[in-house]
């Protein structure tokens, strides 16, 4: 009989927080950064063993979309290496607090663009 | 793997249109889910029109105006109106609280109400809790300490260690924060949830009690207490201001300590 009573809606109705946003944008860009790391590591491998594919990976890093693709990837770690501090603190037991909470979400939200940017500028050698 | 979509039967369709007859020149319209279980059809959205000249300044007011004038088939739990009890616990504008406490002049546009999320409905705004009771239940909220009954003396408690309750023993069970977790929507049969696991925590705290490395044996399980991800919608929503999320924190932490 209870089976088939229908189930509230959940998902479709409830308003996005700052935090739940955040949340799920962390284990996304975890499931992209696991991805990413296999590919760096393809990358290095490919390297020793021809100058070929040095080259030919450079030619596509050196695209409009391998440029793109590397700065979300520079995004991607930045964010999840900034979240993930925020998530030390609060295993720590610091920072539940509504307020600090809302404010730490969005100094990871614009921290993660200022890293990406860094990450660029120094892999760039422009310093 | 969570199902994210509603399932066939719980499709939302769209429902009747309840015209002024006030002739107000004040009409607010108020989209509220309505499920009937004796009809056998899907749930859907009834839109009313409501007079807001001649209504109470609470959610709670709106209801009982459609109620008492324009729909009486209209179901929802309400008992004090004071925020106290926790029945009027629904999904108002996108996020859980209680209706007898929350302003409507406080939300913009048109108004959605809900039945809390993720849960078997009973009728209109009624969500079957059973499940929750039950884990409630598991945690054993209760006193549980070493005296044999013959002691001629009363429990003591320091002030201090009284205040170590403070922010937990408020809670009144309306379940805003369980039904607020997409953790809780996934995982609910297994995963305890934040109103449980908030008591479960204002019970290990206790100064008096003499259980605490039990219960927090009990709690210690992949399923049961790490689900939590601070997603943090369970004190976003938390209709008295306690913050689950930091009990739960503090669980985790405690056992990562001890």
């Amino acid at each position: 009989m209870e089976n088939n009573n229908p189930l509230s809606p959940h998902l479709q109705i409830y308003r996005w927080q700052i935090s739940s946003l955040l949340s799920i944008t962390h284990r996304i860009v975890g499931v992209i950064n696991f991805f990413a790391i296999i590919l760096i590591c393809l990358w290095a491998i490919l390297i020793t063993f021809s100058q070929n594919n040095y080259s030919s990976i450079n030619l596509f890093l050196n695209t409009s979309f391998g440029k793109f693709f590397v700065i979300s990837l520079c995004w991607t770690f930045s964010f999840h290496i900034l979240n993930e501090l925020r998530h030390l603190i609060w295993d720590a037991g610091y920072g539940f607090d509504l307020k600090v909470a809302k404010i730490s979400g969005i100094i990871v939200f614009i921290g993660s663009f200022v890293l990406t940017i860094l990450f660029y500028i120094l892999g760039r050698n422009i310093f | 793997m969570a199902q994210f979509s509603l399932p066939q039967n719980s499709k939302i369709e769209v429902g009747n249109y309840h015209r002024d007859k006030t002739n107000s020149k004040n009409l607010r319209k108020i989209n509220i889910y309505r499920w009937d279980p004796t009809t056998g059809k899907n749930p859907r959205i009834d839109t009313y029109e409501v007079d807001m000249n001649n209504c109470g300044p609470k959610v709670l007011d709106i209801l009982f105006k459609i109620k008492n004038e324009i729909d009486p088939s209209l179901t929802f739990r309400r008992s004090c109106a004071h925020g106290v009890c926790g029945s009027c616990a629904m999904n108002i504008d996108g996020v859980n609280g209680l209706a007898c406490i929350k302003s409507h002049t406080d939300i913009k546009g048109d108004l959605n109400i809900y039945p809390l999320p993720h849960l078997k409905v009973v009728k209109d705004l009624i969500g079957d809790l059973t499940t929750l009771y039950k884990q409630y239940e598991s945690i054993q909220p209760w006193l549980k300490v070493d005296q044999t009954g013959q002691e001629k003396t009363e429990l003591k408690q320091s002030q201090k260690d009284r205040e170590k309750l403070d922010g937990y023993y408020e809670c009144i069970l309306c379940a805003c924060c369980s039904t607020s977790c997409p953790s809780y929507w996934w995982n609910g049969d297994k995963y305890l949830g934040p109103a449980v696991l908030l008591q479960a925590y204002r019970w290990i705290n206790d100064s008096r009690d003499g259980d605490k490395k039990e219960r927090l044996k009990k709690v210690a399980d992949e399923l049961k207490l790490y689900r939590c991800h601070t997603i943090m919608n369970c004190t976003n929503s938390c209709p008295k201001g306690l913050n689950p999320a930091k009990a739960i924190g503090s669980i985790k932490k405690m056992l990562a300590t001890s």
